[in-house]
């Protein structure tokens, strides 16, 4: 049966989801744009909500189930907040959530709980390489078998917090497959490099990870001997990146519609105009329908329907495009104000650049 | 909840449906194409009795009856246009059952004039309704329209000429059914003047003046209706008698059949979309040519770019389609999406089809193929039921609460 309407559950989520995206994301994305930094509080308070621990059972520390709908329902709000932050939030979730969908028993109820319990800690995922054509399905890092474990080597960029991480989860080319290894910060051979300088989400730290000779025992490896598909991790990957941008672009075209209403010219409001009028109309009908391709994704993903992945993947495709262009419209809407940094929209049209990138940074 | 299983009443249908646009539709699109005036009653009289048997008389869905559970019958409607256009899109607006004016009916009529009106579709023989706004000097301005109709004791005396009927022959010639024709009852009050009135076939003074020549969807008669001195009964105006005072709720009696009709349109629209979508894919398989899913941008081809973006494009249209037709069965108000969604697959087909052409190259642009027949039917899409740029308008009204006079 087709339905449209999150549950009652679903709602009291995203509802706090929401105040907290008003209240404490929005207020704090400019400067920390302009500083770099996130304040540590702000993180917390949005770790509190809770969405990644409702996503894991209570054998693990959680105290819920895993849904990728309610991850997505709850990521366009955060979108909405401010991507950097709503990054930062969900960071630990690259972490947790492949050793949740992948993970032998051994490493979820092992590697799980200091994660979820008591406060946000930086367990991240390394995945993203610096090379102009990098494809997660033929990584430049790669994993060689030897007696009892994997060495791994290679260059890892865009890592959320890497200087503070307690754990990675890394993403290397074994054999011409792609599987994830989890190492914890102080291994050997492991060494958190500069500082990535980004266009957008400036507030949220990533750094390159280089990897040189890094020895690790068998059970490093995610899902054991057997490894595992990594389809579906990247699949939720893609959703969760996608339901950050259509967040993120409902907040640019909310902040251009209102601003139209007010600015005047040549003796009307420009939203009387038709040329902005009818950005605004696409803006809205292009969100909409990308956000309802990304639901229905997550639900197939939810429901192991076959072609979740691609069905992810066309999603992932539309979010990147329709939040470029949603971004960009909302500059194009406030004219030479959009170009000042006074105004969120810039800000917004940086980050968007960044979703058809950033999909390793999110999972739902 | 979230919900996107198929249930299995319009699984069955779809199934069904399908081997009706298979098997009946496309074998006879290109001769439907080329003989334009031509009507496909093979085709007519299959669904005539094939809607009798399962109860679906008109484009009146699931309306008036209790049932348990969800209502299904918009989802079912789109569904079945999204089908039947996929088969052909010009035939499929020969289904009989009353398409637009029956939807009209529904939308504004009162019980008994559903009653009255609406028992025809279920009958022995196949009926066609039509229905009519557009004049020869206004189309997407319908608040200019001058058909007039005079009140003459207990009968309305209709004078005007409508253009582009959509199945005005068949609606009026070619079987008994009715035309719901728009008209003023006081030029000077614009909208508030406006009423829709059944005007029956075979009522003196109702004239069928042209058969149009189109670009695409020829299997589909547009007329254009001449009504001189045309009486109908006093009952013919649609809606309840309070219509009568000078209130613009005749007006809005149109704009809720829009709400009913854009998504279906767009649903079609859609239908067409994915059969260009399909055979493009079907021959690029034939020539070898691998889709690749799952690769960045700058390791696609062209080709896979392309396809990936269409895909992308027609099923987030689809799904708009979808929840605005769950709307309507919801009984919620859905002015904003249904709107959304003709624009959105008003640009898909067009574009889809666009592509298709182009990328088959020779193949697409001849007619050996019907690529090029779908991309002619795809552009009617834009224009009817609202012009492209008036849905963008409705659209745009909505988001920013602004009335007719801050936007037009
Ligand atoms: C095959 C076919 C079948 C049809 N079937 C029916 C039917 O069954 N019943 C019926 O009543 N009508 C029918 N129509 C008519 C159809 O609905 C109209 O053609 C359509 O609404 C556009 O009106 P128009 O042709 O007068 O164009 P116009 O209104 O003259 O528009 C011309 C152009 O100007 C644009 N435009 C107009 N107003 C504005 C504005 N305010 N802002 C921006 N742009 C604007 C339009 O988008 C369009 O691009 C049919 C038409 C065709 C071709």
């Amino acid at each position: 049966m087709y339905a449209f309407e999150p549950t009652e559950e679903q709602r009291m989520l995203v509802d706090a989801v929401k105040r907290y995206a008003v209240n404490d994301l929005r207020p704090a994305a400019r400067e920390a744009d302009e500083t770099g930094e996130l304040p540590q509080d702000l993180i917390e308070k949005g770790w509190e909500l809770g969405v990644l621990q409702a996503s894991i059972p209570e054998d693990y520390g959680g105290f819920g189930e895993h849904s990728a709908v309610t991850g997505v329902l709850a990521a366009e709000e955060l979108g909405w907040g401010d991507l950097a932050g709503g990054l930062a939030v969900m960071a630990p979730s690259t972490y947790a959530l492949p050793i949740l969908l992948a993970g032998t028993d051994e490493q979820k109820s092992e590697l799980l709980p200091p994660v979820i319990e008591a406060e946000w800690k930086p367990y991240v995922a390394a995945l993203i390489e610096p090379s102009f054509d990098f494809y997660v399905g033929e990584l430049g890092t790669t994993a060689v078998s030897k007696k009892g474990g994997y060495v791994l080597n290679g260059t890892k960029a865009y890592v959320p917090y890497a200087d503070k991480a307690q754990a990675f989860l890394v993403y290397a080319n074994l054999d011409g497959k792609t599987q994830a290894f989890i190492i914890p910060a102080d291994t050997k051979g492991l060494t958190v490099g500069e500082r990535d300088l980004l266009m957008g989400i400036r507030g949220l730290p990533t750094f390159k990870l280089t990897l040189e000779d890094v020895n690790l025992p068998a059970e490093a490896r995610l899902g054991g001997d057997e490894g595992h598909e990594s389809e579906l991790i990247i699949a939720s990957s893609y959703v969760a990146i996608s339901a950050l941008g259509i967040g993120m672009s409902r907040a640019a075209y909310e902040y251009a519609m209102e601003y139209a209403k007010e600015r005047e010219a040549f003796d009307v409001p420009i939203a009387q105009k038709q040329s902005i009028a009818f950005m605004l109309a696409e803006m809205a009908t292009d969100i909409e329908s990308v956000r309802l391709l990304v639901w229905e994704a997550a639900w197939k993903l939810d429901n192991g329907k076959e072609d979740a992945f691609k069905t992810a993947y066309l999603a992932f495709n539309a979010a990147s495009d329709t939040t470029m262009m949603v971004t960009d419209r909302a500059v194009q809407v406030l004219g030479g104000h959009g170009y000042i940094r006074e105004h969120p929209v810039e800000m917004w049209m940086r980050n968007g650049g960044g979703i058809p990138t950033l999909s390793s940074l999110a999972m739902a | 909840m979230i919900d996107f299983e198929m249930p299995n009443s319009i699984r069955k249908l779809v199934t069904m449906l399908d081997t009706v646009a298979e098997n009946m539709m496309r074998p006879v699109s290109r001769h439907f194409d080329e003989n334009e005036h031509e009507i496909p009653w093979d085709y007519i009289n299959f669904m005539h009795q094939a809607m009798r048997a399962t109860g679906a008389g008109s484009l009146a869905p699931d309306e008036g009856k209790k049932r348990e559970g969800p209502r299904t019958g918009y989802q079912k409607l789109a569904f079945m246009l999204e089908v039947l256009s996929w088969g052909d899109a010009g035939i499929y607006l020969d289904t009989p059952g009353g398409g637009l004016g029956a939807a009209a009916v529904e939308a504004a009529g009162t019980d008994e004039q559903k009653a009255k009106f609406l028992e025809r579709f279920t009958g022995e023989t196949p009926i066609f309704a039509a229905m009519a706004m557009t004049e020869p000097h206004c189309g997407s301005d319908t608040a200019k329209i001058r058909a007039t109709a005079v009140r003459d004791g207990d009968e309305w005396v209709l004078n005007g000429e409508k253009i582009f009927v959509t199945a005005g022959h068949k609606s009026l010639i070619d079987t008994e059914g009715f035309v719901v024709v728009w008209a003023t009852i006081d030029p000077s009050a614009g909208r508030a003047g406006m009423r829709s009135f059944v005007v029956e076939a075979g009522t003196p003074g109702c004239t069928v003046t042209k058969l149009e020549e189109k670009l695409g969807i020829r299997a589909s008669d547009t007329v254009s209706v001449v009504l001189q001195d045309c009486r109908v009964p006093f009952e013919n105006l649609l809606g309840s008698p309070e219509v009568q005072k000078k209130t613009t709720k005749g007006f809005k009696g149109a704009m809720a059949t829009f709400d009913a009709t854009r998504p279906l349109i767009a649903a079609s629209a859609l239908g067409v979309a994915r059969a260009a979508l399909e055979t493009l894919k079907e021959k690029l398989e034939e020539q070898g040519v691998e889709i690749r899913y799952g690769l960045p941008r700058s390791r696609m081809t062209n080709i896979e770019r392309e396809i990936v973006d269409m895909e992308a494009m027609l099923r987030s249209g689809w799904l708009l389609v979808l929840k605005a037709v769950w709307l309507l069965d919801e009984r919620k108000s859905n002015t904003l999406e249904s709107s959304m969604s003709k624009v959105r697959a008003g640009d898909v087909v067009t574009k889809v089809t666009q592509r298709a052409l182009q990328l088959l190259g020779p193949l697409g642009f001849s007619r050996d193929m019907l690529i090029e027949k779908w991309f002619r039917d795809a552009k009617i899409n834009d224009i009817f039921e609202g012009t492209g740029q008036i849905n963008r308008m409705v659209v745009a009204r909505r988001i920013l609460g602004y009335t007719r006079r801050e936007l037009s």
